[in-house]
């Protein structure tokens, strides 16, 4: 009996799996496979092209210092988006957490996950009337500043971070918030008992015990921001080149797939060996 | 150490007045006990003393000195809060040194004062384990050591022992008042079990909807309820009303309570007995047996009497002799029959 109930639990709980890893296989490993396919080609293998085996695609990123160079300006951009991002969404999350209460928290968490709701692209050029030179930001400053302000952030990296930032701060809000909630009152009823100030408990208590949803929100925000292309080129202009955008031009302007693939490939080793290297501290803010 | 008092608070939430003009004193050195149902207030006036709630009108003294504009933080108390609310991400020797980093003391002063704590608490090997690898009474016993090891004024303890398991609780009793006559600190804790009450305090105070109701040594407060609410919540005593004669109280069915000084009386469980042939005693009753609860050493009776439950608790042994059902006569002597207001 109870072994039939095993099997009967084992066939309904692979009934229910199956959907989600077909999707994933079609969607995600069948088309990365194929990109690691073209990563060792010559050229793509369609269109009557000529083709064969090569590793010139990934010497190609050791000959010239330029890959390099855009890579680690975009892990720098990375960093500083995702710094950015914690600084303003945990005050954010805190005051979700543990100071709104009720419905005017329903209101705000709305307003957390309006990005959400938009078309990217839309975003992104509503930021653009903002930032450009005499554009909505420079007329406010100017509008309440007696002397002339020439702001015109608009192709700057700060625009780049500016867009960014807003695309990706509510994935650090809403996990740091769910690990604020998981704080019991108590706990910093305790503290005050004790005699702690608030910033004796934010340091020792608030920030250790958050620090795995903070860190959860950061990786989520720093891997899609090392690899990104939209913001930069759109709000970057000029200084806009990142190495997001340098695979991107492989694949829809000089249609050199296959060094696009192996691009895109170190990037994925670089950001896993970064991920690797920091896991001693995940792990350690888990326990 | 200090004297506590509280003069005249009033706390309301909405228009439920969880404080309704409360002035009790918490004398320097005492052990006093909270004690009333839920939503009696208790928890509302130890948080009140404790600043975590701030009441409208009246004011709260440490150590003569007004304290109601004083943040929770430098009022100089000590708490157990009833879920111990150890820090998680500590272990137990940070937990209790917590409270001495705040203020700053030195290491040598720090680890000093930190194995005095455990070791009163009788941890003294703990102190490296994180508050997840505890059981239910140690973690009970750090949280002690921790409110304690900054020397309040007061040390306030909400529910303390409610999380532990039955045997524990009656351990953590005797530990708990070792402590505090050990430390000699003025001590304020909310329950609302009313035999940890008793066991524990030299005060107590009965709070209802509110208000105090009651207050003073375990002893007198039980012997002497003067009111029904205090003696039916302090020993579930069974209350009896009528009208007062020249001889005695004479009860709905007739019956006639002799030497019973006022209109209501409340009698205690375990001063009556129960007989199924017609007793002595002055004091006497015909009733229904309704059920027998066997209990161990101790055994209850449930009567039926004028549609009215009266519970009867007594040694096992003397209620053998009784049917499983049926009539009874349930007698007392007149000295148990306490005279209360109603």
């Amino acid at each position: 009996m109870a072994m039939t109930l095993a099997g009967r639990d084992r066939r309904r709980a692979l009934a229910l799996l199956s959907p989600a890893y077909l999707w994933l296989t079609v969607a995600v490993f069948l088309p990365l496979s194929a990109m690691a396919f073209f990563s060792f080609l010559s050229d793509v293998p369609f269109g009557g092209k000529d083709w064969h085996a090569t590793l010139d695609n990934y010497r190609a990123f050791f000959q010239t210092a330029t890959y390099a160079t855009l890579l680690w300006k975009s892990l720098k951009l990375g960093l500083i988006v995702t710094v950015v991002s914690v600084v303003v969404g945990f005050p954010c999350a805190y005051v979700l957490a543990k100071i709104v209460k009720g419905r005017s928290r329903e209101a705000l968490f709305l307003l957390v996950i309006l990005p959400f709701w938009s078309n990217s692209l839309v975003r992104i050029f509503s930021w653009a009337i903002v930032l450009r030179g005499n554009g909505v930001l420079d007329r406010a400053v100017n509008a309440i500043l007696p002397w002339d302000v020439k702001l015109n952030l608009m192709f700057s990296p700060t625009a780049i971070v500016i867009g960014l930032v807003h695309s990706y701060l509510p994935y650090v809000i809403l996990t740091s918030y769910l690990a604020l909630q998981a704080i019991d009152d108590s706990l910093i009823e305790a503290a005050r008992s004790l005699g702690a100030r608030r910033r004796t408990i934010l340091w020792r208590l608030i920030l250790p015990l958050a620090a795995p949803g903070i860190l959860a929100g950061a990786v989520l925000i720093f891997v899609p921001v090392v690899g990104s292309f939209m913001e930069p080129r759109l709000l970057g202009g000029r200084v806009g080149t990142y190495y997001g955008t340098v695979i991107e031009d492989q694949f829809v302007a000089v249609f050199n797939w296959p060094l696009g693939a192996a691009l895109s490939f170190i990037l994925l080793a670089v950001v896993l060996a970064i991920l690797a290297a920091a896991s001693p501290i995940l792990r350690r803010a888990r326990t | 150490m200090a004297e506590v008092r509280v003069e005249n608070l009033v706390k309301t939430y909405g228009a439920a007045r969880a404080l309704d003009e409360v002035t009790l004193d918490f004398p320097d050195g005492g052990f006093f006990g909270l004690l009333g149902p839920s939503g009696s207030g208790k928890t509302t006036l130890l948080r009140a003393i404790a600043g975590f709630v701030l009441p409208e009108t009246g004011r709260v003294l440490i150590a003569d000195e007004p304290v109601e504009n004083v943040p929770v933080e430098k009022r100089g108390i000590g708490m157990v809060f009833q879920n111990y609310a150890l820090f998680p991400n500590m272990t137990v020797a940070e937990n209790i040194a917590f409270g001495l980093d705040v203020r700053k003391v030195g290491a040598a002063e720090k680890k000093r004062r930190v194995t005095e704590a455990l070791d009163l608490v009788q941890l003294g090997a703990f102190g490296a384990r994180k508050p997840h690898q505890l059981s239910g009474g140690q973690r009970q016993r750090v949280a002690m050591a921790r409110a304690i090891v900054t020397r309040p004024r007061v040390l306030l303890l909400d529910e303390p022992l409610s999380a532990l398991d039955k045997a524990l609780r009656v351990d953590m009793q005797i530990e708990l008042k070792r402590i505090q006559r050990e430390i000699g600190i003025t001590t304020i804790f909310v329950t609302h079990d009313q035999e940890e009450a008793l066991t524990l305090s030299d005060r107590i105070g009965i709070l209802k909807d509110g208000r105090l109701i009651r207050h003073g040594p375990p002893r007198e407060v039980y012997d002497d309820p003067r009111d029904s609410f205090t003696a039916t919540f302090l020993g579930d005593a069974r209350i009896f009303s009528g009208t007062r004669e020249a001889d005695g109280l004479r009860l709905a069915d007739g019956t006639l309570v002799p030497g019973a000084q006022g209109a209501t009386i409340a009698v205690r469980p375990e001063n009556f007995q129960l007989s199924a042939s017609e007793p002595n005693a002055p004091c006497r009753l015909r009733a229904h047996l309704v059920q027998k609860i066997f209990g161990g050493a101790l055994g209850t009776c449930l009567l039926d009497w004028q549609g009215e439950v009266i519970k009867v608790v007594g040694r096992d042994a003397d209620f053998r002799a009784l049917p499983e059902s049926g009539p009874v006569w349930v007698s007392w002597q007149p000295e148990h029959s306490v005279t209360i207001s109603p």
